[in-house]
Protein backbone atom coordinates (compact mmCIF):
# COMPACT_ATOMS: atom_id res chain seq x y z
CA UNK A 1 0.00 0.00 0.00
CA UNK A 2 1.76 2.88 -0.92
CA UNK A 3 1.58 6.11 1.10
CA UNK A 4 0.93 8.59 -1.70
CA UNK A 5 0.70 11.94 -0.12
CA UNK A 6 0.56 15.32 -1.98
CA UNK A 7 1.44 18.77 0.01
CA UNK A 8 -0.74 21.81 -0.81
CA UNK A 9 2.12 24.49 -0.45
CA UNK A 10 5.22 23.26 -1.89
CA UNK A 11 7.65 26.20 -1.63
CA UNK A 12 8.19 28.52 -4.89
CA UNK A 13 12.00 27.21 -6.01
CA UNK A 14 11.94 24.46 -7.92
CA UNK A 15 14.91 22.03 -7.73
CA UNK A 16 16.49 22.42 -11.68
CA UNK A 17 17.68 19.11 -13.16
CA UNK A 18 20.83 20.09 -13.15
CA UNK A 19 22.51 16.82 -11.75
CA UNK A 20 25.82 17.26 -9.92
CA UNK A 21 27.02 14.18 -10.62
CA UNK A 22 27.93 13.45 -14.24
CA UNK A 23 26.18 10.82 -16.33
CA UNK A 24 29.62 8.88 -17.19
CA UNK A 25 29.66 8.59 -13.30
CA UNK A 26 26.05 7.07 -13.23
CA UNK A 27 26.74 4.15 -15.49
CA UNK A 28 27.59 0.70 -14.88
CA UNK A 29 30.96 0.18 -14.44
CA UNK A 30 31.89 -2.16 -17.69
CA UNK A 31 35.62 -4.59 -18.71
CA UNK A 32 34.53 -3.83 -22.42
CA UNK A 33 38.21 -5.22 -23.26
CA UNK A 34 39.94 -7.62 -25.11
CA UNK A 35 40.58 -11.07 -23.69
CA UNK A 36 42.06 -14.31 -25.59
CA UNK A 37 43.78 -17.96 -24.57
CA UNK A 38 45.26 -20.02 -26.52
CA UNK A 39 45.88 -23.65 -26.14
CA UNK A 40 49.63 -25.26 -26.40
CA UNK A 41 51.47 -28.72 -25.64
CA UNK A 42 51.14 -28.80 -21.93
CA UNK A 43 49.33 -26.17 -20.98
CA UNK A 44 47.72 -22.81 -22.18
CA UNK A 45 48.25 -19.22 -22.34
CA UNK A 46 45.68 -16.55 -21.40
CA UNK A 47 45.71 -12.61 -22.19
CA UNK A 48 43.95 -9.65 -21.66
CA UNK A 49 44.26 -5.78 -21.95
CA UNK A 50 43.95 -3.72 -18.34
CA UNK A 51 41.28 -1.32 -18.98
CA UNK A 52 37.83 -0.83 -17.03
CA UNK A 53 35.16 1.77 -17.82
CA UNK A 54 32.09 3.77 -16.77
CA UNK A 55 31.26 5.08 -19.58
CA UNK A 56 33.66 6.89 -21.22
CA UNK A 57 35.73 7.54 -18.24
CA UNK A 58 38.59 4.45 -17.47
CA UNK A 59 37.54 4.15 -14.32
CA UNK A 60 40.73 1.67 -13.61
CA UNK A 61 43.81 1.65 -16.56
CA UNK A 62 45.51 -1.36 -14.63
CA UNK A 63 42.74 -3.82 -14.60
CA UNK A 64 43.83 -7.73 -13.85
CA UNK A 65 40.97 -9.40 -16.11
CA UNK A 66 42.67 -12.92 -15.06
CA UNK A 67 41.18 -14.51 -12.11
CA UNK A 68 42.10 -17.79 -10.65
CA UNK A 69 39.42 -20.01 -10.26
CA UNK A 70 42.05 -22.41 -8.88
CA UNK A 71 45.06 -23.71 -8.90
CA UNK A 72 45.84 -24.44 -12.23
CA UNK A 73 42.12 -23.02 -13.74
CA UNK A 74 41.73 -19.34 -14.72
CA UNK A 75 39.02 -17.27 -16.39
CA UNK A 76 39.02 -13.89 -18.83
CA UNK A 77 36.61 -11.62 -17.85
CA UNK A 78 34.80 -9.13 -20.00
CA UNK A 79 31.36 -7.32 -19.69
CA UNK A 80 29.95 -5.64 -16.56
CA UNK A 81 32.93 -5.67 -13.98
CA UNK A 82 30.47 -6.57 -10.86
CA UNK A 83 28.88 -9.68 -12.97
CA UNK A 84 32.35 -11.35 -13.54
CA UNK A 85 33.47 -10.42 -10.59
CA UNK A 86 30.05 -12.30 -8.70
CA UNK A 87 29.88 -15.02 -11.28
CA UNK A 88 33.83 -16.01 -10.43
CA UNK A 89 33.24 -15.54 -7.34
CA UNK A 90 30.37 -18.06 -6.78
CA UNK A 91 32.61 -20.42 -9.01
CA UNK A 92 35.80 -20.49 -7.25
CA UNK A 93 33.72 -21.63 -4.00
CA UNK A 94 31.96 -24.29 -5.80
CA UNK A 95 34.85 -25.46 -7.61
CA UNK A 96 36.66 -25.31 -4.33
CA UNK A 97 34.40 -27.34 -2.48
CA UNK A 98 34.25 -30.25 -5.59
CA UNK A 99 37.69 -30.38 -5.76
CA UNK A 100 37.49 -30.85 -1.77
CA UNK A 101 35.33 -33.46 -1.82
CA UNK A 102 36.95 -35.22 -4.95
CA UNK A 103 40.15 -34.98 -3.13
CA UNK A 104 42.08 -34.29 -6.65
CA UNK A 105 42.34 -30.74 -8.97
CA UNK A 106 39.43 -30.24 -10.77
CA UNK A 107 39.01 -30.94 -14.14
CA UNK A 108 39.03 -27.56 -16.58
CA UNK A 109 35.61 -28.35 -17.95
CA UNK A 110 34.10 -28.70 -14.62
CA UNK A 111 34.95 -25.16 -13.94
CA UNK A 112 33.50 -23.92 -17.46
CA UNK A 113 30.44 -26.26 -16.60
CA UNK A 114 29.93 -24.40 -13.41
CA UNK A 115 30.33 -20.96 -15.19
CA UNK A 116 27.85 -22.25 -18.05
CA UNK A 117 25.13 -23.24 -15.36
CA UNK A 118 25.61 -19.89 -13.20
CA UNK A 119 25.59 -17.87 -17.05
CA UNK A 120 22.75 -19.39 -18.48
CA UNK A 121 19.96 -19.70 -15.54
CA UNK A 122 20.82 -16.00 -14.66
CA UNK A 123 21.18 -15.11 -18.35
CA UNK A 124 18.45 -12.27 -18.66
CA UNK A 125 20.13 -10.10 -15.65
CA UNK A 126 23.73 -11.02 -16.06
CA UNK A 127 26.15 -8.87 -18.70
CA UNK A 128 28.92 -11.83 -18.94
CA UNK A 129 31.33 -12.96 -21.11
CA UNK A 130 33.87 -15.46 -19.97
CA UNK A 131 37.14 -17.28 -21.31
CA UNK A 132 37.88 -20.56 -18.44
CA UNK A 133 41.08 -22.04 -19.51
CA UNK A 134 43.58 -24.08 -17.64
CA UNK A 135 45.36 -27.06 -17.62
CA UNK A 136 44.33 -30.58 -15.51
CA UNK A 137 45.65 -33.57 -15.83
CA UNK A 138 43.25 -35.53 -17.96
CA UNK A 139 42.97 -33.82 -21.45
CA UNK A 140 45.83 -31.24 -20.54
CA UNK A 141 45.43 -27.55 -21.30
CA UNK A 142 41.86 -26.67 -22.91
CA UNK A 143 40.01 -23.01 -23.25
CA UNK A 144 36.62 -23.37 -23.28
CA UNK A 145 34.60 -19.98 -24.00
CA UNK A 146 31.21 -19.03 -22.34
CA UNK A 147 29.66 -15.97 -23.72
CA UNK A 148 26.95 -13.90 -22.77
CA UNK A 149 23.95 -15.92 -22.80
CA UNK A 150 25.11 -19.41 -21.34
CA UNK A 151 26.90 -21.22 -24.16
CA UNK A 152 29.90 -23.52 -23.88
CA UNK A 153 32.22 -24.64 -26.40
CA UNK A 154 35.62 -25.95 -26.27
CA UNK A 155 38.03 -24.26 -28.80
CA UNK A 156 42.13 -24.44 -29.05
CA UNK A 157 42.12 -20.63 -29.39
CA UNK A 158 39.48 -18.17 -28.27
CA UNK A 159 39.08 -14.05 -28.10
CA UNK A 160 36.33 -12.28 -26.26
CA UNK A 161 35.19 -8.93 -25.45
CA UNK A 162 34.87 -5.98 -27.55
CA UNK A 163 38.24 -5.69 -28.68
CA UNK A 164 38.18 -9.25 -30.04
CA UNK A 165 35.94 -8.09 -33.33
CA UNK A 166 39.37 -6.38 -34.33
CA UNK A 167 41.64 -9.38 -34.43
CA UNK A 168 39.08 -12.41 -36.17
CA UNK A 169 41.02 -12.28 -39.01
CA UNK A 170 44.40 -12.13 -37.72
CA UNK A 171 43.91 -15.12 -35.31
CA UNK A 172 42.37 -17.11 -38.02
CA UNK A 173 45.41 -16.43 -40.26
CA UNK A 174 48.17 -16.64 -37.80
CA UNK A 175 47.25 -19.49 -35.08
CA UNK A 176 48.89 -22.70 -36.25
CA UNK A 177 48.07 -25.82 -34.17
CA UNK A 178 51.34 -27.26 -32.16
CA UNK A 179 52.94 -24.16 -31.13
CA UNK A 180 55.32 -23.51 -28.20
CA UNK A 181 54.66 -21.80 -25.31
CA UNK A 182 56.97 -19.20 -26.12
CA UNK A 183 55.29 -18.56 -29.39
CA UNK A 184 52.00 -18.21 -28.28
CA UNK A 185 53.07 -16.03 -25.66
CA UNK A 186 54.37 -14.32 -28.14
CA UNK A 187 50.71 -14.86 -30.53
CA UNK A 188 48.68 -13.32 -27.51
CA UNK A 189 51.22 -10.17 -27.30
CA UNK A 190 51.11 -9.21 -30.90
CA UNK A 191 47.66 -9.83 -30.89
CA UNK A 192 46.29 -7.61 -28.09
CA UNK A 193 48.27 -5.09 -29.21
CA UNK A 194 46.37 -4.82 -32.43
CA UNK A 195 43.18 -4.66 -30.66
CA UNK A 196 44.41 -2.67 -27.80
CA UNK A 197 45.01 -0.38 -30.83
CA UNK A 198 41.57 -0.28 -32.51
CA UNK A 199 39.50 -0.92 -30.28
CA UNK A 200 38.48 2.22 -27.64
CA UNK A 201 37.58 0.87 -24.68
CA UNK A 202 40.71 -1.59 -24.50
CA UNK A 203 43.89 -0.27 -23.79
CA UNK A 204 46.69 -0.02 -20.60
CA UNK A 205 48.97 -2.85 -20.21
CA UNK A 206 49.02 -6.37 -21.89
CA UNK A 207 48.13 -9.48 -18.90
CA UNK A 208 50.00 -12.67 -19.65
CA UNK A 209 49.50 -16.20 -17.97
CA UNK A 210 50.93 -19.10 -18.89
CA UNK A 211 49.35 -22.14 -17.10
CA UNK A 212 51.40 -25.43 -17.21
CA UNK A 213 51.66 -28.53 -15.09
CA UNK A 214 54.61 -27.04 -13.20
CA UNK A 215 52.61 -23.64 -12.32
CA UNK A 216 51.65 -20.20 -13.40
CA UNK A 217 53.99 -17.90 -15.40
CA UNK A 218 52.85 -14.64 -15.89
CA UNK A 219 53.68 -11.26 -17.30
CA UNK A 220 52.78 -7.86 -18.02
CA UNK A 221 53.94 -5.74 -21.04
CA UNK A 222 53.60 -2.01 -20.42
CA UNK A 223 51.91 0.35 -23.14
CA UNK A 224 55.00 1.42 -24.51
CA UNK A 225 56.87 -1.69 -24.87
CA UNK A 226 53.67 -3.76 -27.18
CA UNK A 227 54.71 -4.28 -30.59
CA UNK A 228 53.96 -1.31 -33.04
CA UNK A 229 52.29 -2.13 -36.49
CA UNK A 230 52.08 0.84 -38.38
CA UNK A 231 54.44 4.36 -38.30
CA UNK A 232 51.37 6.39 -37.48
CA UNK B 1 15.85 15.18 1.01
CA UNK B 2 13.43 12.45 0.37
CA UNK B 3 13.14 9.79 3.30
CA UNK B 4 11.44 6.67 2.41
CA UNK B 5 8.77 5.01 4.89
CA UNK B 6 9.04 1.47 5.17
CA UNK B 7 5.66 0.55 6.28
CA UNK B 8 5.42 -2.79 8.36
CA UNK B 9 3.38 -5.64 7.19
CA UNK B 10 1.25 -8.04 9.54
CA UNK B 11 0.91 -11.57 8.41
CA UNK B 12 -2.17 -12.48 9.46
CA UNK B 13 -3.38 -16.34 8.86
CA UNK B 14 -7.33 -16.67 8.64
CA UNK B 15 -8.20 -20.20 9.27
CA UNK B 16 -11.59 -21.02 8.30
CA UNK B 17 -13.04 -24.22 6.98
CA UNK B 18 -12.74 -22.45 3.11
CA UNK B 19 -9.06 -22.45 1.75
CA UNK B 20 -9.48 -18.82 1.20
CA UNK B 21 -6.02 -17.53 3.48
CA UNK B 22 -5.01 -14.07 3.54
CA UNK B 23 -1.17 -14.23 3.90
CA UNK B 24 0.40 -10.54 4.11
CA UNK B 25 4.11 -11.96 4.30
CA UNK B 26 7.13 -9.67 5.08
CA UNK B 27 8.54 -9.31 1.45
CA UNK B 28 11.58 -10.00 1.42
CA UNK B 29 14.52 -8.42 -1.17
CA UNK B 30 14.57 -4.63 -2.35
CA UNK B 31 11.25 -2.55 -1.53
CA UNK B 32 10.52 -0.77 -4.86
CA UNK B 33 7.31 0.54 -3.15
CA UNK B 34 8.47 3.99 -3.13
CA UNK B 35 10.14 4.13 -6.87
CA UNK B 36 6.24 3.99 -7.86
CA UNK B 37 5.06 6.44 -5.15
CA UNK B 38 7.87 8.94 -6.71
CA UNK B 39 7.13 7.70 -10.21
CA UNK B 40 3.08 8.74 -9.63
CA UNK B 41 4.71 12.16 -7.90
CA UNK B 42 6.41 13.28 -10.73
CA UNK B 43 3.48 12.33 -13.01
CA UNK B 44 1.18 14.75 -10.89
CA UNK B 45 3.47 17.34 -10.65
CA UNK B 46 5.05 17.20 -14.24
CA UNK B 47 2.24 19.79 -15.58
CA UNK B 48 2.81 21.66 -12.34
CA UNK B 49 5.07 24.39 -11.39
CA UNK B 50 7.40 22.40 -9.35
CA UNK B 51 9.23 18.85 -9.50
CA UNK B 52 10.05 16.76 -6.54
CA UNK B 53 13.15 17.16 -4.70
CA UNK B 54 16.40 15.91 -5.58
CA UNK B 55 17.69 13.20 -2.86
CA UNK B 56 20.83 14.58 -1.34
CA UNK B 57 23.69 14.16 -2.98
CA UNK B 58 27.38 14.78 -2.15
CA UNK B 59 28.24 15.82 -5.22
CA UNK B 60 31.98 15.34 -3.68
CA UNK B 61 35.64 14.70 -3.93
CA UNK B 62 36.74 12.09 -2.39
CA UNK B 63 40.68 10.74 -2.75
CA UNK B 64 42.73 8.55 -1.26
CA UNK B 65 46.44 6.70 -1.47
CA UNK B 66 48.75 4.21 0.12
CA UNK B 67 52.19 5.51 1.56
CA UNK B 68 54.69 3.63 3.27
CA UNK B 69 53.32 4.02 6.68
CA UNK B 70 49.84 3.94 5.76
CA UNK B 71 47.01 4.87 4.13
CA UNK B 72 45.45 8.74 3.53
CA UNK B 73 42.13 9.75 2.69
CA UNK B 74 40.58 13.16 2.26
CA UNK B 75 37.68 14.71 1.48
CA UNK B 76 35.71 17.68 1.00
CA UNK B 77 32.61 19.00 3.18
CA UNK B 78 29.93 20.33 0.65
CA UNK B 79 26.95 17.96 0.26
CA UNK B 80 24.41 19.56 -2.19
CA UNK B 81 20.47 19.18 -2.64
CA UNK B 82 20.28 19.86 -6.46
CA UNK B 83 21.96 23.06 -6.91
CA UNK B 84 21.96 24.21 -3.00
CA UNK B 85 24.12 23.47 -0.81
CA UNK B 86 22.42 21.52 2.09
CA UNK B 87 25.23 21.07 4.41
CA UNK B 88 28.63 22.79 4.72
CA UNK B 89 30.44 20.39 6.56
CA UNK B 90 29.21 16.89 5.63
CA UNK B 91 31.15 14.16 7.38
CA UNK B 92 32.45 12.09 4.20
CA UNK B 93 35.00 10.03 5.98
CA UNK B 94 32.93 7.60 7.76
CA UNK B 95 34.39 5.25 10.48
CA UNK B 96 34.13 1.50 9.84
CA UNK B 97 36.68 0.13 12.07
CA UNK B 98 39.48 1.45 14.67
CA UNK B 99 41.66 0.50 11.43
CA UNK B 100 39.47 1.07 9.07
CA UNK B 101 37.64 4.18 7.12
CA UNK B 102 35.52 4.90 4.39
CA UNK B 103 35.12 7.88 2.31
CA UNK B 104 31.55 7.96 0.46
CA UNK B 105 30.28 9.58 -3.00
CA UNK B 106 26.92 9.43 -4.58
CA UNK B 107 23.54 9.46 -2.54
CA UNK B 108 23.98 10.69 1.50
CA UNK B 109 21.96 8.21 2.72
CA UNK B 110 23.08 5.83 0.99
CA UNK B 111 26.89 6.16 1.84
CA UNK B 112 25.79 6.71 5.29
CA UNK B 113 23.75 3.91 6.07
CA UNK B 114 25.66 1.63 4.06
CA UNK B 115 28.58 2.56 5.99
CA UNK B 116 27.15 2.20 9.63
CA UNK B 117 25.56 -1.27 8.21
CA UNK B 118 29.00 -2.29 7.93
CA UNK B 119 30.42 -0.98 11.01
CA UNK B 120 27.88 -2.79 12.93
CA UNK B 121 28.44 -5.83 11.56
CA UNK B 122 32.33 -5.52 11.63
CA UNK B 123 31.84 -4.59 15.37
CA UNK B 124 29.74 -7.93 15.99
CA UNK B 125 32.90 -9.42 14.39
CA UNK B 126 35.69 -8.10 16.22
CA UNK B 127 33.91 -8.92 19.77
CA UNK B 128 33.37 -12.39 18.61
CA UNK B 129 36.74 -13.10 17.40
CA UNK B 130 39.01 -10.67 19.45
CA UNK B 131 40.86 -9.18 16.44
CA UNK B 132 40.40 -6.54 14.50
CA UNK B 133 38.91 -6.95 11.23
CA UNK B 134 40.84 -7.05 7.53
CA UNK B 135 40.08 -4.53 4.85
CA UNK B 136 39.51 -7.34 2.48
CA UNK B 137 36.73 -8.44 4.85
CA UNK B 138 34.83 -5.07 4.76
CA UNK B 139 35.32 -5.00 0.78
CA UNK B 140 33.77 -8.20 0.64
CA UNK B 141 31.03 -7.53 2.65
CA UNK B 142 30.24 -4.44 0.82
CA UNK B 143 30.52 -6.03 -2.78
CA UNK B 144 28.02 -8.80 -1.63
CA UNK B 145 25.33 -6.18 -0.40
CA UNK B 146 25.68 -4.08 -3.40
CA UNK B 147 25.48 -6.46 -5.85
CA UNK B 148 22.45 -7.77 -4.41
CA UNK B 149 20.41 -4.55 -4.50
CA UNK B 150 21.63 -4.28 -8.45
CA UNK B 151 22.69 -0.70 -8.34
CA UNK B 152 19.64 0.46 -7.11
CA UNK B 153 22.25 1.98 -3.83
CA UNK B 154 23.86 4.93 -5.05
CA UNK B 155 26.85 4.62 -2.91
CA UNK B 156 30.59 4.87 -4.68
CA UNK B 157 32.97 4.10 -1.55
CA UNK B 158 36.65 4.14 -0.83
CA UNK B 159 37.87 2.27 1.34
CA UNK B 160 41.59 2.21 3.10
CA UNK B 161 42.92 1.23 6.08
CA UNK B 162 45.72 -0.95 7.59
CA UNK B 163 45.53 -4.50 9.06
CA UNK B 164 48.18 -7.10 9.64
CA UNK B 165 48.61 -7.98 5.49
CA UNK B 166 49.56 -4.43 5.29
CA UNK B 167 48.07 -0.82 3.50
CA UNK B 168 45.00 -1.37 1.28
CA UNK B 169 42.70 0.72 -0.63
CA UNK B 170 39.65 -0.45 -2.22
CA UNK B 171 37.11 0.75 -4.61
CA UNK B 172 33.83 -0.55 -4.37
CA UNK B 173 31.11 1.43 -7.30
CA UNK B 174 27.30 0.98 -7.13
CA UNK B 175 26.90 -1.93 -8.80
CA UNK B 176 29.20 -4.17 -6.68
CA UNK B 177 32.51 -4.07 -8.62
CA UNK B 178 35.89 -3.76 -6.58
CA UNK B 179 39.15 -2.38 -7.29
CA UNK B 180 42.10 -2.70 -5.70
CA UNK B 181 44.67 0.19 -6.80
CA UNK B 182 47.34 2.45 -5.00
CA UNK B 183 45.73 5.79 -5.24
CA UNK B 184 42.33 6.45 -6.17
CA UNK B 185 39.75 9.81 -6.46
CA UNK B 186 35.82 9.34 -6.61
CA UNK B 187 33.11 11.88 -6.85
CA UNK B 188 31.90 14.73 -9.47
CA UNK B 189 35.47 16.34 -8.96
CA UNK B 190 37.51 13.07 -9.70
CA UNK B 191 38.85 14.14 -12.53
CA UNK B 192 40.18 17.23 -11.26
CA UNK B 193 42.00 15.45 -8.07
CA UNK B 194 43.11 12.18 -10.47
CA UNK B 195 45.16 14.56 -12.29
CA UNK B 196 46.98 15.82 -9.33
CA UNK B 197 47.63 12.09 -7.94
CA UNK B 198 48.86 11.23 -11.16
CA UNK B 199 51.70 13.52 -11.98
CA UNK B 200 53.20 13.40 -8.30
CA UNK B 201 52.15 9.86 -6.79
CA UNK B 202 54.97 7.85 -5.79
CA UNK B 203 55.13 3.99 -3.95
CA UNK B 204 56.05 4.23 -0.68
CA UNK B 205 55.66 8.07 0.13
CA UNK B 206 56.74 9.27 3.18
CA UNK B 207 53.42 10.59 5.74
CA UNK B 208 53.66 14.78 5.51
CA UNK B 209 53.90 14.00 1.60
CA UNK B 210 51.46 12.07 1.06
CA UNK B 211 48.85 14.08 3.31
CA UNK B 212 50.35 17.15 1.06
CA UNK B 213 49.07 15.16 -2.20
CA UNK B 214 45.74 14.06 -1.23
CA UNK B 215 44.73 17.87 0.43
CA UNK B 216 46.11 19.24 -3.12
CA UNK B 217 44.10 16.79 -5.46
CA UNK B 218 41.19 17.36 -3.10
CA UNK B 219 41.92 21.40 -3.57
CA UNK B 220 41.86 20.80 -7.11
CA UNK B 221 38.44 19.19 -7.29
CA UNK B 222 36.98 22.13 -4.94
CA UNK B 223 38.34 24.61 -7.14
CA UNK B 224 37.36 22.67 -10.97
CA UNK B 225 34.06 21.10 -9.70
CA UNK B 226 30.93 23.10 -8.37
CA UNK B 227 29.61 20.03 -6.69
CA UNK B 228 32.50 20.25 -4.16
CA UNK B 229 33.73 23.01 -1.64
CA UNK B 230 34.11 24.10 1.46
CA UNK B 231 36.63 22.62 3.62
CA UNK B 232 38.77 19.62 3.68
CA UNK B 233 38.86 16.59 5.69
CA UNK B 234 41.88 14.55 5.81
CA UNK B 235 42.19 11.20 7.65
CA UNK B 236 45.51 9.00 8.41
CA UNK B 237 45.64 5.53 9.05
CA UNK B 238 49.00 3.89 10.85
CA UNK B 239 49.58 0.97 12.29
CA UNK B 240 49.71 3.60 15.29
CA UNK B 241 46.54 4.24 14.91
CA UNK B 242 43.94 7.14 13.08
CA UNK B 243 44.76 10.94 13.07
CA UNK B 244 41.10 12.05 12.07
CA UNK B 245 41.95 15.76 10.85
CA UNK B 246 38.64 17.75 10.61
CA UNK B 247 39.48 20.02 9.06
CA UNK B 248 42.36 19.58 7.51
CA UNK B 249 42.08 23.05 5.83
CA UNK B 250 39.24 25.36 6.30
CA UNK B 251 37.86 27.10 3.69
CA UNK B 252 39.32 30.67 2.58
CA UNK B 253 36.11 31.94 1.22
CA UNK B 254 34.40 31.65 4.84
CA UNK B 255 31.73 34.34 4.82
CA UNK B 256 31.82 36.33 8.47
CA UNK B 257 28.18 36.16 10.16
CA UNK B 258 27.00 39.76 10.18
CA UNK B 259 25.40 38.98 14.03
CA UNK B 260 24.17 36.37 16.17
CA UNK B 261 21.17 34.86 15.79
CA UNK B 262 20.70 33.66 19.22
CA UNK B 263 17.75 35.16 20.77
CA UNK B 264 17.49 34.99 24.81
CA UNK B 265 14.36 34.54 26.74
CA UNK B 266 12.69 38.01 27.15
CA UNK B 267 12.84 39.22 23.63
CA UNK B 268 9.52 38.77 22.48
CA UNK B 269 7.39 40.34 25.45
CA UNK B 270 4.59 37.74 27.46
CA UNK B 271 1.14 39.25 26.86
CA UNK B 272 -1.15 36.77 28.86
CA UNK B 273 -0.52 33.57 30.50
CA UNK B 274 -3.07 30.69 31.29
CA UNK B 275 -2.00 27.72 33.22
CA UNK B 276 -4.25 24.78 33.18
CA UNK B 277 -3.53 21.75 35.60
CA UNK B 278 -3.50 18.62 34.40
CA UNK B 279 -5.44 16.29 36.89
CA UNK B 280 -4.22 12.56 36.53
CA UNK B 281 -5.52 9.67 38.39
CA UNK B 282 -3.59 6.52 39.50
CA UNK B 283 -5.62 3.78 37.91
CA UNK B 284 -3.15 0.55 38.07
CA UNK B 285 0.60 0.24 39.31
CA UNK B 286 2.52 -3.08 38.72
CA UNK B 287 5.94 -3.44 40.16
CA UNK B 288 8.29 -5.59 37.85
CA UNK B 289 11.33 -7.06 39.48
CA UNK B 290 14.91 -6.21 37.62
CA UNK B 291 17.26 -9.20 37.82
CA UNK B 292 20.45 -7.39 37.62
CA UNK B 293 22.64 -10.00 38.92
Amino acid sequence: MAAVYMSANRSENAFSTVDLVPEWAQEEVSTGTTIMAVEFEGGVVIGADSRTTTGAYIANRVTDKLTPIHDRIFCCRSGSAADTQAVADIVTYQLGFHSIELDEPPLVQTAANLFKQTCYRYREELMAGIIVAGWDKRRGGQVYTVPMGGMIVRQPVSVGGSGSSYIYGFMDSNYKPGMTKEECLHFCTQALALAMERDGSSGGVARLAAITEEGLERRVVLGNQLPKFSNA
Amino acid sequence: MTTSTRQPRIKILINSGMALSNVLEIPTGFNFENVARNVALEALLEGGQTKTPKPMKTGTTIAGLVCKEGVVLGADTRATSGEVVADKMCAKIHYISPNIYCCGAGTAADTEKTTDLLSSNLTIFSMNSGRNPRVVMAVNILQDMLFRYRGQIGASLILGGVDCNGNHLYTVGPYGSIDNVPYLAMGSGDLAALGILEDRFKPNMEMEEAKELVRDAIHSGIMSDLGSGNNIDICVISKQGVDYIRPYQESEYKDKRQKRYKYGPGTTSILTEKIVPLELEVVQETVQRMDTA
